[in-house]
């Protein structure tokens, strides 16, 4: 088990806001969440939009604001909010001793040039001579920089200081769960003292809508309910989520405010035939299970809305539940499915409801799954279930709890 | 020993692919020979670019390239041989997979076809509003294929891995991350093994033209193998390279209890992260001090007890000088003078994301064989860079400790002291 670990900071930047104020009350409002959905700009795929943050209050200088893309932009203010709320930020003794773990996919590409290029592949004579010239004319050089998935953590270091470690994880929503993961192992073994951890994810991304649309997985048309979609069930979220754990003991000394103690984190992969993350799952829960306590639980899922595999959850989640009555919310029903970001998404959701000490209403009214708990709530469960591959769970608890 | 000093963690597999060729005994054979492995670009066409050359692999039977199905071909052989080697191939591997790659977009074979596949109408592809043809069972592989979790899913399901397999990139110091990451889960005893291993397989026309517009790439075009030239006075930028290496890394218990062959240990590893500028190193070089510093501390030495480094030496201007700064100001001036250093990446050019991997293999054999693998291209000495480059031909030197070092752009700084068995 090793050392105590806390979150002692966490930030959200998310289609419902910035602030558990504004979260709290978009959650609790379908006409509010419902309506920042936007079904118009990469139509026919519906989106869950950042809109609305004023980035110079994280990354106050032009220069910094320019080498980004909206995806870098979100990562660079969420972890702005974790440090800030850790009392880390500009602390340059705490920044270097800082280690700074992020899940993050490649950044925006130039999509005017992308247009442009398409248009006319097809009309020319010599193609690779027509890319060469495009290219070498068209790109901007420090597009390059807003591109790289390790510049996400580079600019991090470089816009809030931190200057400890840095380690950039890829591959989908497996990457946020292990990085979590692999911090709170270091955490806990005492190879290293202060984490920041998190991911972005931006859904205004043409190439990935494309992408994932190939693979017969993106919801077209208009927003449905999460727990009963089609296999085409993805509806992207923008998001950049991030928090700070740190060695209780570390955290003691300096005085900083316990926000929940990050209790347990596991990932596993599977071959995914039918049943087989579900079996993985229900390991993943055994093993948590000793540090589990009876009533005041509540589930907060990453369900990505994927047709089958989001219906194997919602089987699992309600065998669990049983005649308890276990609180589940799909957040990507009002949040969007975030990727990279889903799982710490939740993870920041998760802390600020045990602050609060109470779960947000279902999102789901319909879903038995989604119950009313009205409850004091002592710990949560997040779990993972990537839309092709990884699964997570998570389990935090409230301080006091 | 220092109060800190990390458990070494045994190196019992070592596995490879480079621009010299296939498997560990023929890039040693070459390494250590002087070969380069750069050579005039054949994969795309060349018309109108500034940089012409590269190192890519261009030998492993697979067509068509892509930056995912040529990453995990590389891949696949180096996870094969290094497991051969430690003689676990073929079991269920206790431990986890730690795998860099390069982050994975749609070539633009790939970004045709599917846009051309998909938007149909008279829009332009991208373009929102457009009306889209429904997914088909062929399209399947331009979603799954390029996903950046797809290649280390594959190798872990292949190769039997532990837990959720690791996909990461810290850019040109992804190689040693992957072992820095090994390295911990060992000492932790979260499992006995781990595999480390970088692979870069990126090379086409945009990824060369993108390092080419940021100034980084060498357009010394007319003789490729002459290009690459770490620490010479006339270096002017990198070559660009692919390849792949991974280790097996072990508890030395562990590996001494199943009767394996210790190629080495890695014992101490050291990072920092630089907060001045996302391609140039702080002035005061104190990210790349504290990440080779951190490491020899790791390992419980003293800078003196270093013999060699494997330096990151990627022969442009500004990287070659700052390591140079950096070396003086852990070794100290008469220090500097007396470790020798020499770059791989005169001969194997500049493998990214693989680079970190492959150099650890490499200071792993060179401790093992006592032999130190040349800086080749050094024709002209830089009077502002006063160091023993073991220039252009291998020399025979007994070394018992040597740093690896790695740094990345965007400020991603490891280093990794390795030991002879």
């Amino acid at each position: 088990m090793g050392r105590e670990v806390w979150i002692t900071g966490y930030g959200l930047l998310s289609p419902l806001g910035d602030n558990p104020a504004a979260w709290w009350d978009a959650l609790a409002a379908p006409s509010l969440w419902r309506s920042k959905v936007d079904a118009e700009t990469y139509a026919p795929f519906p989106i869950h939009p950042i809109r609305d943050y004023r980035l110079e209050q994280q990354v106050p200088k032009h220069g910094d604001q320019r080498a980004m893309g909206p995806l870098m932009q979100y990562g660079a203010y969420a972890a702005g909010l974790a440090l800030d709320m850790a009392g880390i930020k500009g602390n340059q003794e705490l920044l270097q001793q800082t280690h700074l773990v992020a899940a993050s996919p490649g950044g925006e590409r130039d999509w005017d040039l992308d247009r442009q290029i398409l248009a006319k592949l097809d009309q020319v004579d010599d193609r690779g001579a027509f890319l060469n010239q495009q290219l070498s004319d068209g790109l901007r050089p420090t597009l390059f920089l807003a591109q790289l998935p390790n510049l996400f953590a580079g600019n991090i270091s470089i816009i809030h200081g931190v200057a400890g470690s840095s380690r950039t994880f890829m591959g989908e929503e497996a990457a946020g769960v292990d990085a979590v993961r692999v911090a709170l192992r270091r955490c806990a073994a005492g190879q290293g003292d202060i984490f920041l951890v998190g991911a972005a994810y931006s859904a205004m991304r043409p190439d990935l809508h494309q992408q994932y649309h190939a693979g017969g997985i993106m919801l077209t048309g208009q927003w449905q309910p999460l727990w009963h979609r089609p296999e085409a069930g993805l509806i992207l979220g923008s998001s950049g989520a991030f928090v700070v754990i740190e060695a209780r003991e570390r955290a003691e000394r300096r005085g900083a405010k316990p926000r929940a103690r990050l209790v347990a984190i596991e990932s596993e992969r599977c071959a995914r035939a039918p049943g087989a993350a579900a079996k993985v799952a229900e390991g993943e829960l055994a093993r948590l299970m000793p540090q589990i306590k009876a009533g005041a639980l509540a589930v907060l899922s990453g369900a990505s809305g994927r047709g089958s595999i989001t219906a194997e959850e919602r089987e699992f989640l309600a065998g669990v539940a049983g005649d308890t009555g276990l609180p589940v919310r799909g957040t990507a029903a009002a949040l969007g499915h975030a990727m990279e970001s889903a799982f710490l998404q939740n993870l920041v959701l998760a802390v600020a409801a045990l602050e609060r000490g109470r779960l947000f209403p279902p999102l789901d009214p319909a879903e038995p799954l989604e119950a009313e708990y009205t409850g004091k709530l002592g710990q949560v469960l997040v779990t993972s279930w990537g839309h092709l591959k990884g699964e997570g769970m998570g389990l935090v608890e409230a301080i006091d709890g | 020993m220092a109060k800190s000093a990390g458990k070494p963690v045994a190196v019992t597999g070592l596995g490879m692919v480079t621009s010299l060729g296939i498997g560990i005994a023929e890039n040693w054979r070459r390494l250590t020979a002087g070969h380069s492995g750069i050579h005039r670009i054949t994969r795309f066409p060349i018309d109108g670019l500034r940089t012409t050359i590269a190192g890519s692999v261009d030998f492993m039977d697979d067509a068509p390239i892509t930056i995912p199905s040529h990453s995990l071909v590389m891949a696949d052989r180096a996870i094969a041989e290094a497991l051969g080697q430690a003689g676990m191939l073929g079991e269920d591997f206790p431990g986890e997979l730690f795998l860099a790659a390069p982050p994975v977009e749609h070539d633009w074979g790939s970004r045709h076809y599917l846009s051309a596949r998909l938007d149909c109408g008279e829009k332009s592809p991208y373009s929102p509003g457009r009306p889209v043809a429904p997914p088909a069972p062929e399209l399947e592989p331009y979603y799954e294929d390029f996903l950046n979790g797809t290649l280390a899913e594959r190798m872990a399901e292949k190769y039997r891995v532990r837990g959720s397999p690791i996909t990461l990139t810290t850019a040109c110091a992804s190689g040693a991350t992957t072992i820095q990451l090994g390295v911990e889960a060992i000492r932790r005893g979260d499992s006995p093994a781990a595999i480390a291993i970088g692979t870069d397989g990126s090379i086409n026309e945009e990824t060369l033209i993108r390092f080419s517009l940021l100034s980084a790439l060498s357009s010394k075009n007319e003789d490729p193998t002459k290009a690459s030239r770490p620490f010479s006075k006339n270096r002017d930028g990198f070559v660009m390279a692919e390849g792949a290496a991974a280790l097996v890394l072990e508890d030395p218990e562990h590996a001494k209890a199943r009767g394996a062959v210790i190629l080495g240990y890695v014992c101490g590893i050291g990072e920092a992260a630089d907060t001045f500028h996302r391609t140039r190193s702080h002035p005061n070089g104190q990210a790349i001090i504290r990440s080779m510093q951190g490491a020899i501390d790791d390992a419980g030495l003293q800078p003196g007890d270093v013999g060699y480094i494997n330096a990151h030496g990627t022969g442009t201007p500004e990287n070659d000088k700052m390591e140079y700064f950096g070396i003086v100001n852990v070794f100290g001036a008469e220090g500097a003078k007396k470790v020798a250093v020499s770059s791989n990446k005169s001969m194997i050019g500049h493998s990214l994301t693989a680079a970190g991997a492959v150099e650890a293999a490499f200071t792993v054999l060179s401790l093992k064989h006592g032999l130190l693998p040349p800086t080749i291209n050094y024709e002209m000495a830089d009077p502002a860079i006063p160091l023993d480059v073991v220039p252009n031909t291998a020399r025979k030197q007994q070394v018992k400790y040597a740093l690896s070092n790695s740094f990345g752009f965007g400020g991603q700084n490891v280093s990794l002291v390795i030991s002879a068995p």
